[in-house]
């Protein structure tokens, strides 16, 4: 009998109950997760002693938050989810979605006033309740116009879904224009000022689109292929020091290198394919790990040609297709050519628009690739190798194909990160970012152009984001610097994903064939987190 | 009937590690007839099937297909010589939708005759059809095997080899597979060779037929012959499908 379990007791547990017994478990784990981690601190003291310092407050604090957290939710949220499945007994409708309920017109006029109110009085703001309140309306600001573009998109999101990539092109295309026209202008603004505005372009725009464009490459080879590749920032340092070193030894253009330096990586991509054609999975991942390692400290210690850990620098510009050039000494320099005032301004967004070609240029011809031969006997590979094989298909060049058409993608991002930067050197190209790279394609979707493009937009302009967050520090204390805890957070957003949708953001699959019509396909299309 | 031999199996010995799997097996299959290859689990016939396709390679023994020794030859060389296979398990590719697995098989010839093709897979499976743009893990057990062989027929094989197209199907399923083996044998002339545990069926289909027992061919003949054959009747049939 001792294997019995009381059903009445499990069965008569109102939600209340199990919340409080599942707080409190939550509270006792966070406790003995956290007892060393936040309670103790070492220092040094004036004389070079070690002290330890107790936060015992601080701990109590994040106990008793992660238990009433777990609390609510399991009292609260979850009840409120299950009801959220269950249907009317008399009009046999589902419950309004909570988002309908969220975005309604009072609430969105009222959001507007606040903000048009906050817009109109900002500059007057401070003077009238202080600096300290003033930054706080200056967020609520920021909320009100987050909820109400929110509105918008809820009440237009069946012409957003239907029109996805044309909308998402021309926003991408006007977006370094409207951002440095609406910036430049609001000079009060922290963020405003020309300069503030390129730090838009710069950081977030061209930032993203690089990982983007990373992520698409590996996209081919994991997310198509079904290659775990661990290693992938090799290529992305083989394009980056093949064009630092011919341009700066040999002189040669940045628009020769490009696809010089995407071959290179591609010729890599084959070499790597070669010996380890045979292996799948966890083992395939451990020999592109160990890839990846190997180039990084060939780049350290190679000194004669890489300069070692101390890197290339001095990486010249790329040109306006040799037409106009970048640099103010020039003769043929953009602002003289055409008359214009002289800025660093034109440079960050050819950049922008370079990259964003480029990365339209992965998507393309992924998207092509998909619909051929190649593409469909990649995303065959991957659900099936043998039955590929005996459908006549060769595994050794689908293979070799996936490899070298990834890492072709990574050569180009590698080369125009060098250019981008000036400045090359080993440090840049650590497993970590493979590890990033990867992530992004996980957490996107494998294979989903577009969920992969919006986790690289919340992954790499969420750890940007983090240091625009000046206002925290008012809060915690001027010692709190927020990108210092973008690991923690980038992996706390991979974990909720990863729970919340296991097949990534966007999980459905586009199929490549049709017969009559398009149809929608269910959501299982793609790989999944869980066995 | 019986035409010029198409595959001719002779001597093939097999090998996982030192377990020797087949012993010098002896199988020929004839242009425009359906062999049928009986036997327990594990006695070897779906090693047979494999070693065909080259991987596991025969280590003596030859295998030849319409006068070419393929023994040899990668497992993709094999498939362009017209040899298609409806594997054991099936081997769908579960995340793509029954168009592109249909694709997939038509992919020798580049899409080719894929109209013309595939609308011939329909006839024979109407049930494919219904089902065109779902993902092929979600078909039931028999449209999968519906699938697998509407997929290796869309490369148009000389050579149709089937791995135990009855597992674990209804005997309804069984037997409209069954049906549309002997309806593509008559009308086009399709060679078939089947590995089966349900002997009664498929020595019914089966022009001729082999036994196989412990990876040695122990008997053959006709299909009429094995049938009516007092051994095989006792070891396969008594006692089981009717």
């Amino acid at each position: 009998m001792a294997v019995t379990v009381s059903p009445e007791r499990d069965t008569v547990a109102t939600p209340i109950q199990r919340a409080l017994k599942e707080g409190f478990y939550a509270g006792a784990i966070s406790l003995g997760l956290f007892v060393l981690f936040i309670g103790l601190k070492t220092g040094q003291n004036m004389s070079n002693e070690l002290v330890v310092t107790t936060r015992w407050g601080l701990l109590a604090a994040v106990v008793i938050a992660t238990a009433v957290g777990r609390f609510l939710y399991v009292a609260y949220g979850q009840p409120f989810m299950a009801s959220q499945k269950i249907t009317n007994v008399a009009t046999g409708l589902l419950p309004a979605s909570v988002a309908s309920r969220f975005f309604q017109l009072p609430w969105f006029v009222a959001a507007v006033v606040v903000a048009l109110l906050l817009f109109v009085f900002n500059s007057s703001l401070a003077g009238w309740v202080g600096a300290e309140p003033a930054g706080y309306l200056q967020f609520l600001r920021a909320l009100a116009i987050i909820y109400v573009l929110a509105c918008v998109i809820y009440y237009f999101r069946a012409f957003i879904h239907a029109n996805f990539t044309r909308l998402g092109i021309t926003a991408l295309v006007l977006y370094p224009i409207l951002v440095v026209a609406v910036l430049s202008l609001n000079a009060w603004s922290i963020t405003g000022g020309l300069q503030g505005s390129l730090k838009w372009v710069d950081n977030f725009g061209i930032q993203i689109l690089i990982y983007v464009m990373l992520a698409w490459g590996l996209n081919i080879v994991v997310g198509l292929a079904g290659l775990l590749d661990l290693g992938y920032v090799a290529f992305y340092a083989l394009g980056a020091y093949a064009y630092a070193l011919l341009a700066t030894q040999y002189g040669l253009s940045f628009w020769i290198l490009l696809p010089a330096a995407g071959a290179m990586a591609a010729l890599w991509g084959v070499l790597l394919g070669f010996p380890v054609l045979r292996l799948r999975g966890d083992y395939l991942a451990i020999v592109t790990l160990a890839f990846g390692e190997i180039i990084r400290l060939v780049l350290i210690n190679w000194r004669e040609v890489t300069n070692g850990s101390a890197g290339i620098s001095g990486i010249p510009k790329v040109s306006f297709f040799g037409l106009m050039s970048f640099n103010v000494s020039d003769p043929n320099y953009i602002a003289k050519v055409l008359g214009i005032a002289q800025s660093g301004a034109y440079y960050k967004i050819f950049l922008y628009y370079l990259i964003l070609g480029l990365c339209l240029l992965t998507a393309f011809v992924t998207i092509r690739l998909r619909r051929l031969p190649v593409g469909r006997a990649w995303e065959a590979l991957r659900e099936d190798e043998i039955a590929c094989r005996s459908l006549g298909i060769n595994t050794t060049t689908t293979k070799l194909t996936a490899f070298a058409t990834g890492a072709m993608f990574g050569g180009f991002a590698g080369s125009f990160f060098a250019a981008r930067q000036g400045f090359v050197s080993p440090e840049s190209f650590v497993f970590l970012e493979s590890a990033i790279i990867l992530a992004i394609v996980v957490l996107g979707g494998m294979g989903s152009l577009v969920g992969i493009a919006v986790a690289a937009m919340v992954m790499i302009g969420g750890t940007e984001a983090l240091r625009e967050l000046d206002f925290l520090k008012e809060i915690f204390g001027p010692d709190f610097t927020p990108e210092l805890y973008r690991m923690l957070l980038f992996g706390m957003a991979m974990v909720i994903v990863m729970l919340w949708k296991p097949r990534g953001f966007v999980g459905s699959r586009e199929p490549t064939a049709f017969l009559k019509e398009r149809r929608a396909v269910s959501g299982s299309f793609t790989k999944e987190g869980h066995g | 009937m019986a035409g010029t031999t198409l595959l001719d199996i002779k001597g093939v010995q097999t090998y996982y590690g030192n377990i020797r799997a087949l012993n010098g097996v002896d199988v020929t299959v004839k242009e425009g007839e359906i062999v049928a290859l009986i036997g327990a689990n594990g006695a070897g016939k779906s090693t047979l099937m494999m070693t065909i396709f080259g991987a596991p390679r025969a280590r003596a023994g030859t295998i030849t297909f319409a006068g070419t020794d393929i023994t040899q030859l990668p497992t993709h060389e094999i498939a362009r010589m017209r040899i298609a296979q409806s594997p054991e398990g099936r081997r769908i590719f579960p995340r793509m939708t029954v168009m592109e697995n249909l694709q997939m098989g038509a992919s020798l010839d580049n899409l080719k005759h894929y109209d013309e093709d595939v609308e011939k897979v329909f006839t024979l499976f109407p049930r494919l059809k219904e089902r065109i743009a779902q993902r092929g893990g979600t078909l039931s057990g028999g449209e999968q095997q519906m699938l697998s062989i509407g997929r290796a027929l869309m490369a148009r094989p000389k050579l149709l080899l089937l791995d135990e197209p009855s597992l674990g199907l209804a005997p309804l399923i069984v037997k409209q597979i069954f049906d549309a083996i002997r309806e593509l044998n008559r009308t086009q002339g399709l060679t078939v060779f089947l590995v089966e545990q349900n002997a009664f069926g498929a020595l019914k289909l089966a022009t001729r037929g082999y036994v196989m027992v412990n990876g040695n061919v122990t008997m053959s003949g006709t299909g009429k012959e094995l049938l009516a054959n007092p051994e095989v009747r006792a070891a396969y049939l008594e006692g089981g499908h009717h």
